[in-house]
């Protein structure tokens, strides 16, 4: 291929095809760069208005409701952009828009509460547009390196979120944790990258994933100790971002010493990002991609040939084609990548949920709770992957799992916090023994706590109760029945800690030394906080919607 | 009526209610008006289940209300609800429902008028007991198994705060026992329930099967066009049906050599146990019911006992019916353990109300044991005849329990309103005191103790009848209970009614019964009268449904497990020939 060639392509490859799927990223920069000019003298715009008007355009590009319907999927089909550094599927569609919907009502949530005030408005929009950037393309990394940039991008804004309450010793101490944790977490997931890379020739993950199954049984042998080694290495990086045991120190001091909008950013969006990014490493590393992987673009009209010959190819034989899926050379990988999800699920859960016993702050209360919840999110990875060599369409459903609870999460974590955000306005105080007998003063928003805390339990009908059933029962085709009883038996231990929150709000007597509890359903932040934890209940009783969506974004992840 | 609607008002008019209840035009400053509120959506629902309960008119088939005679389900509908999962809003009700669902639907009503001097928070009191109610209903007659564990999970939010919030002294601690214990029962049965789900496939029944288990006929026609893919379901009918074939989907080996019918088997019945409950999984219940307000002990002792009995005839035993097999001398022991132990606890205690609880564990004890004695064989001859009698003994074992413990918590509930303490050294004297108090409470203690003539008695008979034949030395052990109760109720009837003088605190607080708890105790005396003279009252609407139930179970017994068993005999004795 000529240098000529090479630009043509590539000039095809970014402008006609990747940049027009790439729409929501760009409005977010547009946004950011609007941002800053807003804080010219002479314009004075207020940030809100700009992150607020930016992040719906985005999520207006990101448009779920076009992608996810029914039928719409199927003619788009996953296409790799960026020459092969992004992936654009239903799962990005999706991730994307779980982001950018909390993006705005999150902003609409800042405002309510008034952090930030008017003056680090922009900075802090910033930081959160900025962090979501990174996150949307975490949500479609395809490639090693967008892997790492992902994470970085979505990581500094959040050491600077963390410590953006100037003048609290806490604060500063949490941002700096996190930043150093961070760093060490990032190095050592960059040192596996190029371990993978250098062992495998690319870092393109379908490139790596072809050589790998390629490779011959003496070179994988002699290989093997510095692909395990890149492998754990890289999940080092993830598992940080989620939070996941052994890399979950920073995050209950982040919790506590940042404020709980930062919180709810870092624990739904952040966490909803990981997931992804572990989904898209894991399953890209779990099945063989149906297509040559090449890492420059071809032109239409070769694609389309090969899009057609593997239409024919899947409809005339869909079981030759799974047979052969078993027999792909990479069930030694997943079985590896299984053991390591399920394990680190199952102690991550079982971590977050006994370490959540003693907690008397519900700022810190929560962030063991969102540690918990990783460890029930990671499962259905977990299973994902042991089913896609057996049964993609299974392996489908496990995503869908994974991806139904991320959505369910968010407004369950989003109203969490901006119930504490608000009660913290209200009473000044973060102790859950300060919230005693609060269903004397706001029996309203007492319910909606105590709907959004059973629904973190999972119990029905509450939409949390859809998600873990659903987490749970893709355990059992994957035969991981061990994992089964493990979350089952969190489920029972997460029961006291979070009923204690209730506990404490309905039965307690009121302290005597609590300021006055100023807050009314009937103003802004409460209907705020009823519109938020309404689709808690509606999607308990009627999850269908949701449920179609999700299936549609993973109807064509594994071929 | 149409089945859908009226089955669907029978169990979310409650919930409606309590919708109602939550606009902001009821105050806890007029309390009389939510009470009245919550008592008619309480007795709308009974005069429903009771509209129900009466014969058809001659020559009119249309109609919802429930046939006697008939043994299969009736009033069935489904609708989509998760159609993702196959989860569908399905219901119906047999006669082994039915009974239970009229029994939820008057001992709710009762304790609802129980409730009157509930004065704390009485608005979010009544929105918690009507979703309860809706709860409770749910559980009956749900036939999905997923919509069956939703259910089974509502309840226990509502009845959480109930105790916990309305209590005695340690409520707290008592609220979250209860909820910790139910919990763990109902993950343990939802990991029984995927099992069971994913082994499952509607292409192994036949159209006439799958037509019994009233599968939609949408399903019908996808099972018919066939397709290797096995079609999973909730249904719980059709899972009987696949648990019972010759060649169960449910019997393949998962782990340490038992089949996974039998380790769905234990994990089902462990969570049915806790709620019944069994010793050794009992203990949540006295402190519960201590510190219960009064009508919500009722309705814990009259009802939610009931489920777990329920769940084991419904579900356990039909869906697994080789590991029900296996296992029944295990099921019957733990029966006998309960009665036995229930009784001794009951005769140490020192508080009323925990005495009363001591003896529900006593009295589930027979219901356990009535179900687990499966005595398909008789010496040599196939007869089921025994089982299926103590199988109807269980059941009307757990009606008469219903309305027995329910009238005995509200007793006690009466008298520990005047003297605020249940300490049953301090009674005595009190039928001089208040006469018609004490005669409702002797009718309804001795129903209790299984006297004959009243309810308690039936039951009791059928189950240590059956047991005879199916292990003697149970039933010896079964029938010297019934002088361990008499020993520990009348020894309570001594110390609280009879005497001289009252001897504890609020002497002068003693005042007679009134109206109100008159109208609440005479109608529970009257059915314990009722169903002790005239059993077939209940056994009239439950017995088919019960008969068949055992006699697809016998039948199987018959043509698969026997065979399986000679099997296994066969070449064990080859084995052992072999030098």
């Amino acid at each position: 291929m000529s240098f000529q060639e090479l630009i043509a392509n590539l000039q095809y490859d970014t402008v006609d095809v990747s940049l027009s799927l790439f729409r929501p990223e760009l409005a977010i920069c547009a946004t950011i760069v609007v941002m800053l000019l807003a804080r010219l003298p002479r314009i004075r715009i207020d940030a809100f208005y700009v992150a607020l008007v930016g992040s719906a355009v985005a999520l207006w590009f990101a448009a779920p409701w076009r992608y996810l319907a029914a039928g719409a999927t199927e003619a788009a089909g996953p296409q790799e952009i960026f020459t092969g550094m992004l992936i654009f599927d239903g799962l990005t569609v999706y991730f994307r828009s779980v982001l950018l919907l909390f993006a705005v009502l999150f902003i609409v949530m800042t405002r309510l509460s008034g952090i930030p005030d008017r003056e680090d408005g922009a900075d802090f929009y910033t930081l959160i547009l900025g962090g979501t950037l990174g996150m949307c393309i975490m949500a479609s990394a395809n490639h090693l390196f967008t892997v790492f940039l992902g994470v970085e991008m979505a990581s500094v804004p959040s050491y600077a979120l963390a410590g953006m309450l100037k003048g609290r010793r806490q604060a500063s101490e949490a941002a700096l944790k996190y930043s150093v944790y961070g760093a060490g977490a990032a190095g050592v997931m960059l040192y596996g990258i190029s371990l993978l890379g250098g062992a495998l020739g690319s870092v393109h993950i379908p490139t790596m994933v072809t050589q790998l199954a390629s490779m011959p049984a003496e070179a994988l042998a002699e290989r093997q100790t510095v692909l395990m080694l890149g492998g754990l290495m890289t999940m080092v990086g993830l598992a940080f971002k989620l939070s996941a045991v052994p890399f979950h120190f920073w995050c209950p001091d982040v919790f506590e010493g940042a404020s709980a909008e930062v919180n709810a950013f870092l624990s739904v969006a952040s966490k909803a990002a990981a997931l992804a990014l572990l989904l898209r490493v894991a399953i890209g590393f779990g099945h063989l991609p149906q297509q040559p992987a090449v890492e420059n673009h071809v032109p239409p009209a070769a694609q389309a040939a090969v899009t057609a010959a593997q239409a024919t190819l899947v409809s005339d034989a869909p079981y030759s084609a799974q047979e052969k899926a078993n027999d792909d050379g990479l069930s030694p990988t997943r079985d590896y990548m299984v053991g390591i999800i399920a394990l680190i699920a199952a102690i991550t859960c079982t971590f977050g949920n006994l370490a959540a016993y003693a907690q008397t702050n519900i700022k810190r209360l929560f962030a063991y709770s969102t540690i918990a919840h990783a460890g029930y999110m990671m499962m259905p990875v977990a299973a994902a992957v042991a089913l896609l060599g057996r049964d993609p369409p299974m392996a489908e459903k496990c995503v869908a799992a994974l991806a139904f609870y991320v959505g369910v999460y968010l407004f369950m974590n989003l109203a969490a916090f901006a119930i504490i955000a608000f009660l913290r306005n209200a009473m000044r105080s973060e102790q859950i023994a300060d919230y005693a007998g609060l269903v004397r003063h706001s029996p309203g928003l007492v319910v909606c706590f105590s709907i959004i805390l059973i629904s973190l339990i999972g119990l029905p009908f509450f939409s949390g109760f859809i998600a873990k059933y659903w987490a749970f029962y893709v355990l059992v085709p994957a035969q991981l029945i061990w994992l089964l009883v493990v979350g089952g038996l969190n489920t029972a231990l997460s029961l006291f800690y979070y009923l204690r929150v209730i506990k404490t709000m309905t039965m307690d007597p009121e302290p005597a030394d609590r300021l006055p509890v100023d807050f009314s359903m009937i103003s802004a932040e409460g209907v705020y906080v009823a519109l938020v934890s309404l689709p808690i209940v509606v999607l308990g009783l009627w999850p269908d919607p949701l449920m179609r969506w999700v299936d549609a974004a993973c109807r064509q992840l594994v071929n | 009526m149409e089945s859908e609607l009226l089955l669907s008002l029978i169990v979310f008019l409650p919930a409606l209610a309590a919708l109602v209840l939550m606009l902001p035009l009821f105050s806890n400053q007029r309390p009389d008006a939510i009470r009245l509120l919550s008592l008619a959506a309480t007795v709308a629902v009974f005069l429903l289940t009771v509209w129900m309960a009466l014969d058809r008119p001659a020559g009119s088939d249309a109609s919802t209300r429930f046939q006697v005679g008939e043994a299969s389900m009736q009033d069935t509908f489904a609708r989509d609800w998760i159609p993702s999962f196959n989860i569908y809003y399905f219901m119906g009700v047999d006669g082994i429902s039915f009974t239970l669902v009229l029994l939820t639907s008057f001992v709710t009503m009762l304790s609802m008028g129980a409730s009157w001097n509930i004065t704390k928070h009485v608005k979010a009191y009544c929105i918690l007991f009507l979703l309860l109610e809706t709860g409770m209903l749910g559980v009956f007659l749900a036939l999905d198994f997923f919509l069956f564990y939703v259910f089974w999970e509502v309840m226990l939010l509502p009845m959480y705060f109930l105790i916990g919030v309305w209590g005695g002294p340690r409520r707290e601690y008592a609220a979250i026992k209860f909820f910790l214990f139910t919990l763990v029962g109902s993950v343990l049965m939802l990991i029984a329930i995927l099992m069971l789900y994913f082994n499952s496939d509607l292409g192994r029944l036949s159209r006439d099967q799958l037509q019994a288990s009233r599968v939609p006929n949408s399903v019908v026609q996808q099972v018919e066009q066939g397709g290797t893919e096995p079609i999973h379901t909730f249904n719980l009918l059709a899972l009987a049906q696949m648990g019972q074939l010759p060649d169960s989907p449910f019997d393949k080996e998962l782990w340490l050599g038992h089949s996974l019918q039998w380790w769905a088997f234990i994990l089902l019945f462990i969570g049915f146990a806790i709620k019944v409950p069994v010793v050794p999984v009992h203990t949540w219940l006295p402190d519960a019911h201590v510190e219960a307000p009064t009508p919500i002990s009722m309705i814990l002792a009259g009802i939610l006992l009931k489920m777990g009995g329920y769940g084991i005839i419904r579900i356990c035993y039909p869906i697994c019916p080789d590991a029900g097999y296996d296992l029944a001398y295990v099921v019957a022991g733990i029966g006998v353990l309960s009665m036995v132990y229930g009784a001794f606890a009951a005769m140490s205690q020192k508080d009323f109300k925990r005495l009363v609880a001591y003896s529900s564990v006593s009295h589930m004890g027979y219901v356990i044991l009535g179900i687990g004695v499966w005595t398909a064989w008789a010496g040599t001859d196939y007869n089921s005849d025994y089982w299926s009698m103590g199988m109807n003994g269980a059941m009307f074992q757990m009606i008469a329990h219903g309305i027995s413990s329910a009238g005995m918590f509200f007793l006690v509930g009466v008298i520990y309103d005047r003297v605020h303490h249940r300490n049953l050294d301090e009674f005595g004297g009190l039928f001089a005191k208040m006469p018609v108090y004490s005669g409702l409470a002797f009718g309804i203690f001795f129903a209790g103790l299984g006297l004959p003539g009243l309810c308690g008695f039936i039951g009791e008979v059928f189950v240590t009848l059956s047991v005879w034949t199916y292990s003697q030395a149970l039933a010896v052990i079964s029938a010297s209970v019934v002088i361990l109760t008499a020993g520990y109720i009348l020894w309570t009837l001594q110390r609280v009614y009879l005497g001289p003088e009252y001897k504890g605190p609020h002497e002068d607080g003693i005042y007679p019964i009134t109206p109100r708890e008159i109208a609440i105790a005479a109608p529970l005396l009257a059915f314990a009268i009722l169903f002790g003279v005239y059993p077939s009252a209940v056994f009239r609407y439950m017995t088919p449904s019960i008969n068949k139930t055992v006699g697809d179970l016998a039948t199987w017994t018959k043509e698969v497990k026997q065979p399986r068993i000679e099997a296994e005999r066969s070449s064990e004795m080859e084995l052992a020939q072999k030098p």
